[in-house]
């Protein structure tokens, strides 16, 4: 099998230091809504600003560079062992070029790694077979702390805020998780709400449907009803680019659904930060293509 | 924009009030998390003795901090093998962790500023009043934008809390930020809070 760690350390490099297209027209859009001179439009200009200074230095957008989490397509034959050994390579050799920030601490010892590997869960590493003619993808998405720390997990009936084990009880935890983040988790950001399964597959999901492009509805009628009635709500609310106060809090939603026990109905939301940096490469025979 | 150089006067941050954009110049340092909890037990409520180089770090940050700023920062930082440090990625981290912390460490240290994100709470606006200090909020995620503003590296304490987590000393000039909690009482962020709890509560009413 081909060595991939260079074109691996690729794709590290050009999601930490550069933000998708989708992401960044969004966010151009974003600030002809706020007011001239006032402190929303500064934030996003600024960060408008840092995006293409990032991409000019190779620099990290974000100094927290995340969890990485990785989801590799690969063809059946193929060896899963061999790819993470290149991707764990390709970690390291990214935080000794500063692309990446030292980023896993040992929890017990609070001690820090140094190359942002940490045991056999960081970095987060999802494996799936495809037919053997079908091309390896490896997929990269970087989360920060101050967003992940303000995601949230419900167990409905919540009778504090109305909320049964329905699509209507589903949109008032998820604007109720909204309202709490405030600012904090680096708003303007993107909702990734998974309803059903476990607690454990619940958080997965809503992180996983949080790769597919800005924009992309779900297909199920209803759920995509509500992604654009929780982004056009949450927006009403008025917190703003990190918090200020203005009209873009949230730029997009993305509901996925799984199946649940009969007793447990859980809702998990994932919140985005608006340094959504996800990438993908896709390997073809020699060729090895970014998105 | 209002720029102002550190250390800080109190006539200074008594003028100081919420929604002023300010360029800062000056010495700082960051402090996250391990370091607000290194202060607290070792120095202010002084649950655990001093160990290792803790009373020297001490002796090199008191003056630092008089009438200084603690940036809520984790950095990208380069040249770690060479000694020769050079931040690459600095933008603020998320202030409310240290909620619990911050007021103590600003009287203790008697500073006049934090910088992060996302702002922090009432005792920490209590704090701002008292000492008085005040909450300059950065543009969170803005971390190569600035790093520019970051000139110079002069030292590092407690490296082996890791890259992120050390008290890193850096020269910066016109630091942009936004006073969001000043020491008159006012904050944005409790202000935006209420207002949107307002909104959301509408919201729930609806089917």
């Amino acid at each position: 099998m081909r060595d991939l760690t260079n074109e691996i350390l690729e794709l590290i490099r050009r999601t930490s230091t550069d933000l998708p297209h989708d992401v960044e027209t969004r966010l151009r859009e974003a600030v002809g809504k706020e007011e001239p001179g006032s402190a929303a439009r500064g934030a996003l200009e600024t960060i408008l600003k840092n995006i293409e200074l990032s991409r000019k230095n190779s620099t990290p957008l974000c100094q927290d560079t995340g969890t990485p989490i990785f989801y590799v397509h690969y063809p059946e034959g193929m060896s899963t062992r061999a790819l993470k050994k290149q991707i764990r390579e390709a970690m390291a050799e990214a935080t000794k070029r500063s692309y990446m920030r030292p980023n896993a601490v040992d929890a017990i010892y609070d001690k820090n790694s140094g190359n942002n590997l940490g045991g056999d869960e960081f970095p987060y590493i999802h494996f799936e077979e495809v037919d053997a003619g079908q091309p390896l993808t490896i997929e990269l998405m970087l989360k920060g702390g101050g967003c992940e720390n303000v995601g949230a997990q419900y167990s409905l009936p919540n009778s504090q805020l109305g909320a049964g084990r329905d699509l209507k009880g589903v949109r008032k935890v998820v604007l109720d998780a909204v309202q709490k983040a405030q600012g904090q988790g680096c708003a303007p950001g993107i909702l990734g709400v998974s309803i059903g399964g476990d607690r454990g597959s619940s958080y997965y999901a809503s992180k996983e449907v949080l790769f597919s492009k800005m924009g992309t509805r779900s297909e199920d009628p209803n759920l995509a009803e509500l992604e654009e009635r929780l982004t056009g709500e949450a927006n009403q609310m008025g917190i703003g680019p990190m918090g200020f106060g203005g009209q873009t809090t949230v730029l997009d939603t993305k509901i996925t659904g799984l199946h649940r026990l009969p007793a447990s109905y859980f809702v998990s939301v994932s919140y985005m930060c608006w340094a959504y940096r996800r990438r993908k490469m896709t390997v073809e025979g020699e060729e090895v293509v970014y998105d | 924009m209002r720029e102002i150089t550190i250390p800080i006067s109190d006539e200074t941050v008594r003028s100081l009030k919420v929604g002023e954009p300010v360029a800062l110049t000056g010495v700082m340092m960051t402090g996250r998390d391990a370091v607000h909890k290194w202060m607290i037990d070792t120095f202010i409520k002084q649950t655990r003795q001093p160990q290792g180089d803790d009373l020297e770090v001490y002796a090199a940050i008191k003056p630092l901090l008089e009438h200084g700023v603690i940036y809520h920062c984790g950095p990208v930082v380069a040249g770690l093998d060479t000694k020769e440090y050079k931040f690459v990625a600095a933008g603020p981290t998320t202030s409310i962790r240290e909620e619990p912390y911050q007021a103590d460490v600003m009287r203790h240290f008697d500073a006049r500023g934090v910088i992060g994100k996302g702002g922090m709470g009432p005792k920490t606006l209590a704090g701002c009043q008292e000492v008085p200090f005040v909450y300059f909020h950065a543009i969170g995620g803005a971390a190569s934008y600035i790093a520019q503003s970051v000139q110079k590296v002069l030292g590092v304490h407690k490296l082996d809390f890791g890259v992120p987590e050390a008290m890193w000393v850096i020269e910066v000039k016109e630091f942009p930020v936004v006073v969001t909690m000043d020491s008159h009482g006012g904050s944005q962020h409790a202000m935006i809070d209420e207002k949107s709890r307002k909104v959301f509560e509408e919201l729930l009413a609806k089917s």
